[in-house]
């Protein structure tokens, strides 16, 4: 038998360049809006002004009459979508739960929901029509203000229904027993909606190849739930919808469902039967795909003298609209963070008229962890502690929410890795009393986590007669560098070089695996792809058995078998261990900001972070996605907030001249460090993603550093200079 | 974006006589703005009289004036050497705005006459008098912590604006005296800078007194004692590509730690760059020095009105002018 090992070189050992970094940067890499077809017409949406009431009218002849315009679609004339009920005479308001209809009936949802769709030949052309359409309206009071609305958050109806809902009310240990510590604190932290705003706005190409056949070239982040949802939604056998997004420019959690324009599309090009393309302008890219709900929280916590926590009691109250609910983790890492034997957690939804919100990196935890991670900073404050060891001497050795043991939890190294390279022992423990240069020095840390997700996934991977790999899997890559990952795990089971190996992906119709969300693609995937690997190795064995020699090439096996090319497929899952550990990823941030005393302007001089996320596949990319994800915490920080007008329901915030995010010289010296350490209790390669835990907790750390800078505690976000002045 | 039609007229004689003529015809330059504008439906030309060819890129210094052509590069000037030696002011406000894209599209006229980024007035889903008169202000009831606190009209606000004027360039020119050279259908005519843009009183869909076809040639700007004590100092949201919160343009004539002459103009804080003269008296004569700074700082709101969101600019407004001027003098300041 032959050692597999010697069938090839083994694995190198530096980091592996992006493999479609070459495409991206010479414009070659094809995104959606991109592929070319003829006949294609272009889209445009009309949007509602209004944030409640009825359309009563839409006149639309003078845009019919503009030139080159094909059609324009609204309720009135739609030639109806048949996976949705059919419409209601007279309208209705649609039971919670149901996901928003496009061109449905006259009901307007929230302002700027799409009540009309212009098609015409040429985009300039869709783009003028569109701004002759008339829509009359009959407007009915909104309620778009959350803290106005505030005492209306109630439990989501789904989780009254569910009594095994994470969601459900949590007590563990005495309620309550905050109030009865030696050292207490009690602090309400705001986050406003934020918006995801990817570069790469979202688009969509449609094209019906036959009457019951549809391709759709689109911006999502799982082309296999977008086939699902859309053969739903249409009516169709799940295989006769192809969905190809092949290349993604950012999107952070805006793509994971399957948004109403991209609906829109559909039902145009169904209806003139040629191909549509839809890009959203970026002011769509406001009420269209989604955002980061305005939550609020109470935090009480109480704590010994000696800086032991007795009790956390952690309050999240989320926005969502009136038609579908939306739920976060938001509170759910203060029951598992530290070790702490009263714990009360209390999860509320607060319905307003506005479209649904979904995840944003870090969902849910984020959230929480700003709050949960400042008010440690602020109790830490209140003990006279320092942060650091307020939370080495908290940390929880087990899962206190489960009591089970972690499957591998490194923090304790991480906090101490982090510390050293950041030089936090020279961080004077009073705030406001550490200055350079005129300006007020802070050194602030945080904590993050995030749980383990790992879903069912398939993978084939095919050697060819050169001895180069295909392996494919319908998965994504949003922009973490999954190709360049899913090759390195390859190469190494199959000893080739990486350059050997091309990943194919982002296509629906290649072997089923879940989209790019909750950094489950290297976790569910790369285990796939490790399996399916091992497999078609032991095949490539089994037929060297007998060979001449003793360490024959793949291509030398495939050609003494007369094989133009060998493949497998294989399935690879989670088992037991779910039941029998918890699963986390585990890190923190150590952040150094400068703040001028005079006017208050924040600048983040330097970051540390250090995760432990189990083996990191390629060290090169997974620091690119490391570094994204602290740059996007200090957006969440320091000025990311979409502003509503609540007069009208409307965004103030409709372009990225007044949605700020993050430009270069905002960002400092970004150090990455990983534990490196597989968990192989997780999966076969040890591998926990990475993509959300990046951001969670850094907004915590950039306030906490705020803080010991300036003396002012600031919970509101974004941290403007404002309120620091 | 409704259809237009685009012409290059042969000279500037041409030039004027197509916008002045035409019932809704604009000069295009760079079309940082006005683009953007079109695409929203802000700006709804008929025809568009492209000027980039024209010959007014021309950035010259003969006895003691400098003359920058008003299709002369934002990138361009700010680099120009003498405007670096000279005017440095000029330099560092004009670096300060938009990103280096941008500034190496946009044109000094344009720049002049860049509208404002009031969110309501780029949406016409909200009411605005400036993009469409008497139909209300929605900025003054509504988020308006970008808005003005100087200049504001008096009367009925309901049927004015509280827009803020986005430039930094404009910010320096106003603090230089430069002096806007145009040319009309009435001819040529030199107008300070500080006539050029106008309050918005009952108006405010008029950003400047320039009339209908009227063409920027340049901008002029007199030799001054100012070099040696300038700064530019822009407060905004993030490091860069931002507009300003507030804005402020000093320059100071020290001979022997006295201050001969000072000019201040701010950005961010009215319709218009605006200068403030009563700080300007309250520096001249004095020794420079942190108290100096802080006593004339403090009168640069005497006159302010504030709204709901804006309230900070009064504290923020004092501390700005203090840290530019300690800036322009060189001076370290001393917080505690």
């Amino acid at each position: 038998m032959i050692n597999p090992k010697n069938i090839h070189a083994s694995e190198p050992d530096a980091s592996l360049d992006r493999v479609d970094g070459p495409v991206k940067v010479t414009g070659t890499a094809k995104y959606s809006a991109e592929y070319q077809f003829g006949q294609l017409t272009y889209a445009v949406l009309v949007t509602s002004s209004i944030a409640k009431g009825k359309i009563k009218s839409i006149n639309a002849s003078k845009a019919e009459k503009a030139p080159g315009v094909l059609t324009i679609i609204h309720h009135l004339n739609s030639p109806g979508i048949p996976g949705y009920p059919v419409v209601k005479q007279p309208a209705e308001r649609a039971p919670l739960g149901t996901a928003f209809r496009v061109f449905y009936d006259e009901l307007i949802y929230f302002n700027g929901q799409p009540v009309a769709m212009v098609v015409a030949e040429t985009f300039e052309q869709a783009v003028h029509a569109a701004s002759l359409v008339q829509v009359v309206y009959e407007v009915e009071e909104h309620q778009t203000d959350f803290e106005a609305n505030i005492s209306k958050a109630e439990m989501a109806p789904s989780v009254r229904r569910s009594k095994n809902s994470p969601f459900q009310d949590y007590d563990r240990g005495t309620t309550d027993a905050w109030k009865n510590a030696e050292v207490k604190i009690s602090a309400t932290y705001t986050i406003p909606t934020q918006h995801h705003q990817p570069l790469e706005p979202h688009a969509i190409i449609a094209v019906w190849e036959a009457a019951d056949k549809l391709t759709v070239y689109d911006k999502n982040q799982g082309v296999k739930s977008a086939q699902g949802n859309l053969a739903q939604t249409f009516k169709l056998p799940r295989e006769n919808v192809k969905v190809i997004s092949k290349f993604i420019g950012g999107a952070f959690g805006s793509g994971i469902r399957v948004w109403p324009h991209t609906v829109a599309a559909v039902l145009a090009a169904k209806k003139l039967n040629r191909p549509v393309k839809l890009v959203l302008g970026r002011e769509l890219m406001f009420t269209s795909v989604g955002y980061r709900p305005y939550t609020v929280q109470k935090i009480e916590m109480g704590a010994t003298k000696a800086g032991m926590l007795i009790a956390i009691t952690h309050e999240g109250i989320g926005q969502t609209s009136q038609y579908e609910e939306h739920l976060e983790r938001t509170i759910l890492a203060s029951r598992a963070m530290y070790a702490c034997p009263n714990v009360s957690t209390r999860y509320r939804l607060l319905s307003l008229d506005v479209n649904t919100p979904t995840w944003m990196r870090g969902p849910g935890d984020a959230t929480g962890m700003f709050a949960l991670e400042s008010a440690v900073d602020e109790m830490a404050f209140a003990l006279n502690m320092d942060p650091l060891e307020m939370r080495l001497k908290n940390h929880a050795d087990s899962d206190p929410e489960r009591n089970l043991p972690w499957s591998a939890k490194s923090l304790k190294a991480c906090y101490l890795l982090g510390a050293e390279k950041f030089g936090w022992k020279n961080r004077a423990l009073a705030p406001r009393s550490m200055k350079s240069n005129g300006w007020l020095v802070g050194y602030g840390m945080a904590s993050s986590l995030y749980g383990f997700h790992r879903h069912p996934s398939k993978a084939k991977a095919i050697m060819l007669a050169d001895g180069s790999v295909v392996v494919q899997s319908a998965t994504m890559d949003i922009g973490p560098g999954t190709g360049t990952a899913m090759s390195r795990i390859a190469a190494k089971v199959l000893g080739v070089n990486p350059r050997k190996v091309r990943f194919e992906m982002g296509d629906s119709s290649l072997p089923d695996a879940p989209g790019q969300n909750g950094s489950s693609t290297i976790p569910s995937v790369g285990s796939a792809v490790h399996v399916v690997c091992e497999s078609l190795r032991n095949k490539l064995v089994t037929l060297a058995e007998g060979m001449p020699g003793t360490s024959p090439s793949y291509a030398n096996i495939l050609k003494y078998h007369n094989l133009s090319q060998l493949e497998a497929t294989e399935e690879s899952k989670s088992g037991p261990e779910r039941d029998q550990y918890s699963m986390y990823s585990f890190g923190c941030h150590f952040v150094e900001v400068h703040v001028k005393p005079l006017t208050g302007e924040v600048h983040v001089k330097k970051v540390v972070t250090c995760a432990d996320v189990g083996k990191i596949i390629n060290e090169k990319t997974a620091r690119s996605q490391s570094i994204g994800g602290v740059v996007g915490g200090i957006g969440m920080a320091l000025m990311e907030a979409s502003v509503m007008d609540h007069r009208y329901g409307r965004y103030i915030t409709s372009d990225l001249a007044s949605y700020h995010i993050p430009v270069h010289a905002d960002i400092p010296q970004i150090e990455v460090h990983y534990i490196d350490k597989p968990d192989m209790l997780v999966n076969p390669i040890g591998s926990k993603g990475l993509g959300e835990i990046a951001i969670v907790g850094v907004a915590a750390a950039v306030a906490n550093a705020v803080f010991h800078a300036t003396g002012k505690r600031v919970r509101e976000l974004p941290i403007t200079l404002e309120k620091l002045i | 974006m409704r259809p237009f039609q685009y012409i290059r007229p042969k000279n500037v004689k041409e030039a004027v006589d197509m916008v002045s003529l035409e019932e809704n015809a604009r000069f295009i330059a760079g079309g940082t703005n006005l683009v953007d504008l079109m695409k929203r439906n802000i700006e709804t030309p008929d025809k568009l009289v492209d000027i980039t060819h024209l010959p007014l890129k021309k950035i010259e210094y003969h006895s003691g004036t400098l003359r920058i052509g008003a299709l002369a590069l934002n990138s361009d000037v700010a680099e120009h050497a003498i405007v670096n030696s000279r005017f440095p002011l000029l330099a560092k406000a004009i670096d300060a705005g938009a990103s280096g894209q941008l500034r190496n599209m946009a044109t000094v006229g344009g720049n002049l006459l860049q509208r404002t980024r009031c969110a309501y007035f780029y949406d016409t889903a909200f009411p605005c008098n400036k993009r469409q008169l008497e139909t209300g202000c929605a900025a003054v009831g509504g988020i308006n912590r970008m808005h003005a606190i100087f200049g504001l009209e008096k009367n009925d606000l309901e049927k004015s604006c509280i827009a803020v004027h986005p430039s930094d360039m404009c910010v320096a020119l106003a603090a230089l005296d430069a002096i806007i050279i145009t040319f009309g259908p009435k001819g040529e005519r030199k107008i300070p800078i500080q006539d050029f843009h106008r309050l918005p009183g009952n108006r405010p869909d008029l950003d400047s007194i320039l009339e209908k076809g009227e063409l920027i040639l340049a901008v002029e700007l007199k030799s001054n004692t100012f070099q040696q004590h300038t700064h530019y100092l822009k407060i905004r949201d993030r490091a860069a590509y931002a507009f300003a919160i507030v804005s402020a343009a000093v320059a100071l004539d020290v001979q022997q730690d006295q201050i001969r002459a000072a000019r201040v103009a701010l950005g961010g804080v009215a319709h218009k760059p605006w200068r403030l003269f009563d700080v300007e008296k309250a520096l001249a004569g004095k020794p420079i020095s942190q108290n100096t700074f802080r006593n004339a700082a403090a009168v640069s709101v005497a006159d302010a009105k504030t709204f709901e969101h804006n309230a900070f600019k009064i504290k923020l407004l004092p501390n700005v002018i203090l840290e530019a001027l300690m800036n322009a003098a060189g001076l370290e300041p001393s917080y505690d």
